[in-house]
């Protein structure tokens, strides 16, 4: 079973890289970011990143190649490109391709070949940040293939937030996003990782992302991809490699019509006390999505959860593949899996209290997304209900 | 308020209810008996319009007009408003979010009705996931506070409910049809001399809730066919005493 994960993940055979371009017109360097664009400003805000700074510790925006701003205004954080980041540490060169190979597939190596930039966000020892620092990728070059590699290190006992925004200009036709990201949470670290995506149409996006977590440390990771997007595939992993140290993995996907969604993540529990939950929500309203989830205990007293959930709106293939890997006795995990239409009871049962039929399906449905993720831009809600507002038109 | 007019009743194929004839007046509160699987729940069901629940013949009137193929929140808008014995559970859905849904457009201080149903530390938690008999017969109450129907059908209001609560329970049934005395405000016009305007059908097999609320008339249902109407706690004597069989006997 996992090779066929493995298969996927050089997913498009030998040609998924070509035709794109390595090379983008460089974007000038923003001092203010007031001076953005306001289109754009509007465009980034609907993925969590807003550039006023407002409630954010740290900013780090690329556009195609360039770097357009990063910074910070907190001492307990530093944010900054990567190649930047490697000049001034030494030692990060060890954090660099140790978690993700760059022979793992074509993706990875082009990322290695033709480098574009990327973040460098880590929290010092012992500090706690509390407001999230924010980051944005995006695409506005026609047919670029851009290749990020960042790197996060939440150092032992500090707290980190991220968000990170990934999204292309209305306009673009093609383009590709691989993005290497290693994280690395320390003893007793805390790391709140929120990806919110916002592709275009046709775009392909291969993350290859890897976590390592120390004694005691916790990574909690929610992913958000509600609008069209070409081809997305990705199936990070994480490595529990200290005593007590935990995982959770929240997802929410909806795929329109036309979209192939391949996302999952695989959690590795080597050490007592290890937990890890992975709970994903999806609704295909037309697109393909592949939900999977994997747990591999590799020793005694770990504990994994797996819950994958799926609607079928309209039309649409919903394929959840959860596994669970026990290597030793007395490990303790579980997994639970549907896909289906809303429960037609649930929706009489809101009509008996007044609602319309088409407000009683949205507010099922926002219920259904609903998986407490704290911090999430308030746009987002109402994407959700776009979303189902134009499923049910198309259907009626 | 209700009307039922030769009401026959499908499920999946097979006639459940039979020429049913009842009629609800404006402020009474009817009690309905019957068995296990004598078709009250679906009398209920088709009072409401759920799919599933196919009227082949007979007509419904709410209020005067005739609501047998209205959709379900049309009757709900019009005043109807029903407590189920097993409600479904909502992922994600805050039963404090559904509280405020069921008020439609009034502004209702869902804190202040989620204490007097004894339910606010349910607020933040998933609609009737993993609730108890009794919790999600409180959630259901709580909804129809909110909603303040006119007619409110509650099917077996009292099964699961520890005693504690059935006490709270019948409070909650008497303050929604506006009766008892508890909530009695002005001390010098005692409530029965002016009459209420809220209705409601009752459906027991126990009779228990009796011993909690006012009712004004009862009604037998026996293998889909309404059989008797009289006094609702007479009824309860003749069923206790003699079962629903001997009441239907003497019935037909």
């Amino acid at each position: 079973m996992r090779k066929l994960a493995n298969d996927k993940s050089s997913t498009g055979g030998a040609s998924a890289t070509a035709g794109y371009s390595d090379e983008a017109e460089p974007h000038k360097y923003l001092d203010q970011l007031e001076n953005v664009d306001p289109e754009e400003a509007k465009r980034w805000l609907n993925i969590g990143v807003d550039v006023s700074g407002e409630n954010r510790s740290g900013t780090y925006i690329q556009k195609d190649c360039s770097i357009v701003h990063s910074g910070c205004g907190s001492k307990d954080v530093e944010v900054m490109g990567i190649s930047q980041a490697l000049q001034t540490y030494d030692w990060l060169s060890d954090y660099v391709w140790r978690l993700v190979s760059p022979d793992k597939d074509e993706f990875t190596k082009k990322a290695r070949e033709k480098p574009h930039e990327g973040y460098f966000i880590r929290s010092k020892q012992g500090a706690v940040v509390k407001e999230p620092v924010q980051s944005c990728l995006y695409i506005s070059e026609e047919g670029l293939s851009q290749h990020v590699h960042n790197i996060v290190i939440a150092e032992e006992g500090s707290e980190l937030h991220i968000i990170t925004g990934c999204a292309t200009s209305p306009n673009l036709q093609r383009g590709m996003h691989v993005g290497i990201s290693e994280f690395y949470v320390k003893k007793n670290a805390t790391l709140h990782f929120t990806m919110i995506h916002q592709w275009g149409e046709q775009i392909e996006v291969r993350p290859r992302s890897a976590i390592y977590v120390e004694e005691g440390g916790t990574v909690v990771s929610n992913y958000i991809s509600l609008s069209p997007v070409g081809s997305l595939q990705m199936y990070p992993v994480t490595y529990l490699e200290g005593e007590n140290s935990v995982a959770r993995f929240n997802s929410i996907l909806v795929a329109p019509e036309g979209c192939e969604l391949d996302v999952g993540s695989k959690v590795v529990l080597s050490r007592p006390g290890a937990r890890a939950e992975i709970i994903s929500r999806s609704i295909t309203t037309g697109g393909t999505i592949i939900a999977r989830g994997e747990m591999d205990a590799r020793c005694e007293g770990v504990k994994g959860h797996l819950e994958c959930k799926g609607l079928i709106l309209k039309e649409g293939i919903m394929h959840a593949i959860p596994e669970i890997v026990g290597r030793v006795p007395g490990v303790d995990l579980s997994h639970e899996a549907a896909v289906g239409k809303i429960d037609q009871k649930e929706i009489e049962y809101l009509m008996a209290r007044g609602l319309d039929e088409e407000t009683a399906v949205s507010t099922i449905v926002r219920g259904f997304l609903n998986v407490d993720i704290e911090g999430l831009p308030p746009g987002l809600a109402e994407d959700i209900d776009r979303v189902v507002s134009e499923t049910q038109n198309d259907a009626m | 308020m209700l009307k039922i007019e030769d009401l026959v009743v499908e499920v999946e194929g097979r006639t459940i209810l039979n020429r049913i004839n009842l009629e609800i007046p404006e402020g009474e509160t009817h009690i309905l008996f019957g068995p296990n699987g004598s078709g009250k729940s679906t009398l209920m069901m088709a009072i409401m319009g759920f799919s599933g629940y196919r009227v082949s013949s007979g007509r419904i009137f709410f209020k005067g007009e005739d609501i047998t193929h209205l959709p379900i929140h049309e009757r709900a808008r019009r005043g109807i408003g029903v407590a189920f014995q097993r409600p479904p559970a909502i992922n994600g859905l805050k039963t404090r979010d559904v509280v405020s849904l069921c008020a439609g457009q009034k502004v209702v201080d869902v804190g202040g009705l989620a204490r007097k149903a004894n339910f606010e530390t349910f607020l933040d938690r998933d609609l009737n996931l993993n609730f108890s008999g009794g919790e999600m017969k409180r959630s259901e109450m709580l909804q129809l506070l909110a909603q303040s129907p006119d007619l409110v059908l509650l099917d077996e209001p009292e099964s699961g409910v520890d005693l504690e609560n059935v006490v709270l329970l019948g409070e909650i049934i008497n303050e929604l049809l506006e009766r008892g005395v508890r909530h009695r405000k002005a001390p010098d016009t005692p409530p029965h001399r002016k009459k209420g305007t809220k209705s409601a059908l009752v459906i027991t097999h126990t009779g228990h809730i009796l011993d909690y609320i006012t009712a004004d008339k009862g009604h037998v249902l026996y293998n889909g066919v309404l059989c008797c109407a009289r006094n609702a706690r007479e009824i309860l004597q003749w069923i206790r005493e003699y079962g629903y069989e001997e009441c239907f006997k003497c019935a037909s």
